[in-house]
């Protein structure tokens, strides 16, 4: 545990000091309050699904842009021998890792946090789907870190890192739409298995426990992945 | 303290290190010889944990790294071939994540940072970013970390590698203060380093231990059968015949208008081959004894091992 925290602290901070996460933050704090004060649904529902809708989508782009430094610049740099030699577990490394990008992630996600103030300032929105719609995109966001981190202990170049995490987060995202194209049985496994099916019930200030579970499940997946692929560069 | 048997690793097809044992004892500095690409660094990167074995056991601190490898990894300090820094912290910050991640307690932290960075002499740069450094204090910051939780065993992967002379001289210093009281594998290309810092060599080529002996006993093969280079004014044969003459001369050869003079182990032949030119009427131009390089030992050592074979 007090590894996992190190790592993580050690993540965080570093993340600070870089342009990085000011410029992810930056480019969602724009985009989405763009679409926040454009949405029809911002004056007529008091509700916060513009920002939502969008928002879900450029989670997971920034997440796989945020992930794709964790490891392969470790690797690129060889600071990853340092972290392998240390008396830490593989599980500590990367769950540590996770864990710092969740820091920013929550960070930025706290950012946002004006746009349903201001709709109680102007009006009396639902606080409802806004509590759930947070709980979807900081789920959603959990997911697509590790994603990205995964996708970040497969390489050591970091474009290929987010090039491939945002592959595997769009593929998952847009399964639903496949679905239609299989049999009943079939497609209606595989909608359950996109990223998006589980979203919109968040949106609407249902919380659906199949999609709580599903988006965790997801996110331990892709950690275990990252682990075992951290493992295997040992056996290289 | 460091048991290594029948270590054996190929990447992919490729063998990398073919079947090697070896011990160090602690208290023990041993020197790691060989050329580019004999196998020291994978063999170094087995030990500290970072490469798992093809087949073969290796122990360090009592500890078999298949099985307890975290005990085992606590008890190191490594110092990689690829300086592994941090260049958006400072170098009090990286020493900090360090401790901590060696599980350093939290009150010997602080007091062991400031010891570390006294023994590496990084006082003026504490706060400086690494990124900002020079390659030599960023050496620097590379054995501090590595000696920041006070190892029993250190890995030094050549550390003296491209930083100028008088930091060269530095570190070795550094090392060998750090022998007094700690094991240190120190891995290196460079034979006068060995001979400064070691008592031990294991000199590997191709992935197989070559030698391993004492530094004295290697010594005498080292500079065994001394060779000089000298310049003279004067006809080429006489001189020749002449050298030839001397007691202890095993073997004159003529190229590139130097005299090459093979003297018999552990005689210092310098004195009389001046005298014998001096006596001949001769001018003598310049004189040098040959250090033996490490191409040459193995090449000695290589063919020394088929005749016998």
């Amino acid at each position: 545990m007090r590894n996992t925290t190190t790592i993580a602290l050690k993540e965080f901070k570093s993340y600070l000091a870089s342009p990085m996460a000011y410029v992810v933050t930056g480019i969602f704090l724009g985009l989405t309050g763009f679409l926040f004060q454009g949405s029809p649904s911002t004056y007529s529902e008091t509700s916060i699904s513009g920002f939502l809708g969008t928002g879900s989508i450029l989670l997971l782009l920034l997440a796989s842009v945020l992930t794709m430094r964790l490891l392969a610049e470790e690797k690129k740099m060889g600071t990853l021998e340092l972290l392998l030699t240390a008396p830490v577990r593989d599980s500590e490394v990367i769950v540590g890792k996770f864990l710092g990008s969740l820091g920013i992630l929550t960070a930025m996600l706290a950012l946002t946090f004006y746009y349903p103030l201001l709709l109680m300032w102007f009006g009396d929105p639902d606080w409802g789907p806004i509590a759930t719609g947070y709980l979807g995109l900081f789920l959603l966001g959990c997911t697509s870190l590790a994603v990205g981190l995964f996708a970040s202990s497969l390489t050591s170049n970091q474009i290929v890192a987010a090039v491939v995490a945002g592959g595997i987060l769009c593929a998952l995202w847009f399964l639903g739409m496949a679905a239609d194209l299989f049999p009943e049985a079939m497609g209606e496994v595989i909608g359950y298995l996109s990223l998006y099916y589980h979203f919109p019930d968040f949106m609407r200030g249902v919380i659906d426990t199949r999609g709580i579970i599903y988006y965790l499940s997801t996110t331990v997946l892709f950690l275990f992945l990252a682990i075992r692929s951290l493992e295997s560069s040992r056996w290289s | 303290m460091i048991r290594v048997e029948n270590l054996t690793k190929y990447y992919g097809k490729r063998l990398a290190v073919d079947n090697i044992s070896f011990n160090v004892e602690g208290g023990e500095v041993v020197g790691f010889l060989g050329p580019n690409g004999a196998g020291k660094t994978t063999t170094m990167r087995i030990l500290t944990g970072f490469l798992a074995p093809t087949q073969g056991e290796v122990w360090v601190a009592g500890y078999d790294m298949s099985k307890h490898s975290l005990e085992a990894r606590q008890r190191i300090g490594y110092f990689p071939e690829v300086m592994p820094l941090y260049s958006d912290m400072t170098v009090r910050s990286y020493l900090d994540f360090l401790a901590r991640l060696r599980g350093l307690d939290r009150n010997r932290m602080k007091t062991r940072i400031e010891e570390v960075v006294d023994i590496c002499h990084l006082e003026k740069y504490v706060d400086v970013l690494i990124g900002k450094l020079s390659k030599g204090f960023r050496q620097r910051v590379g054995v501090a970390q590595a000696i920041i939780h006070e190892p029993e065993v250190l890995i030094l992967d050549e550390p003296t590698i491209g930083i100028d002379p008088i930091q060269v001289a530095v570190t070795r210093q550094l090392i060998k203060e750090l022998g007094k009281e700690r094991t240190i594998l120190l891995s290196t290309h460079i034979l006068s380093e060995v001979s400064v810092t070691c008592e031990r060599v294991i000199i590997i080529n191709e992935g197989r231990i070559v030698v391993e002996d004492r530094i004295e006993n290697l010594s005498s093969l080292i500079s065994g059968s001394k060779r000089i280079r000298l310049e003279v004014e004067g006809p080429a044969e006489k001189v020749a015949e002449r050298l030839r003459q001397i007691e202890g001369v095993l073997q004159v050869s003529y190229e590139d208008s130097h005299y090459i003079v093979k003297c018999s182990a552990g005689q210092d032949l310098r004195g009389k081959i001046m005298e014998t030119i001096v006596q001949g009427g001769w001018t003598l131009l310049s004189l040098e004894s040959i250090e033996m390089s490490l191409e040459d030992i193995f090449l000695k050592l290589t063919t020394e091992e088929e005749t016998s074979q």
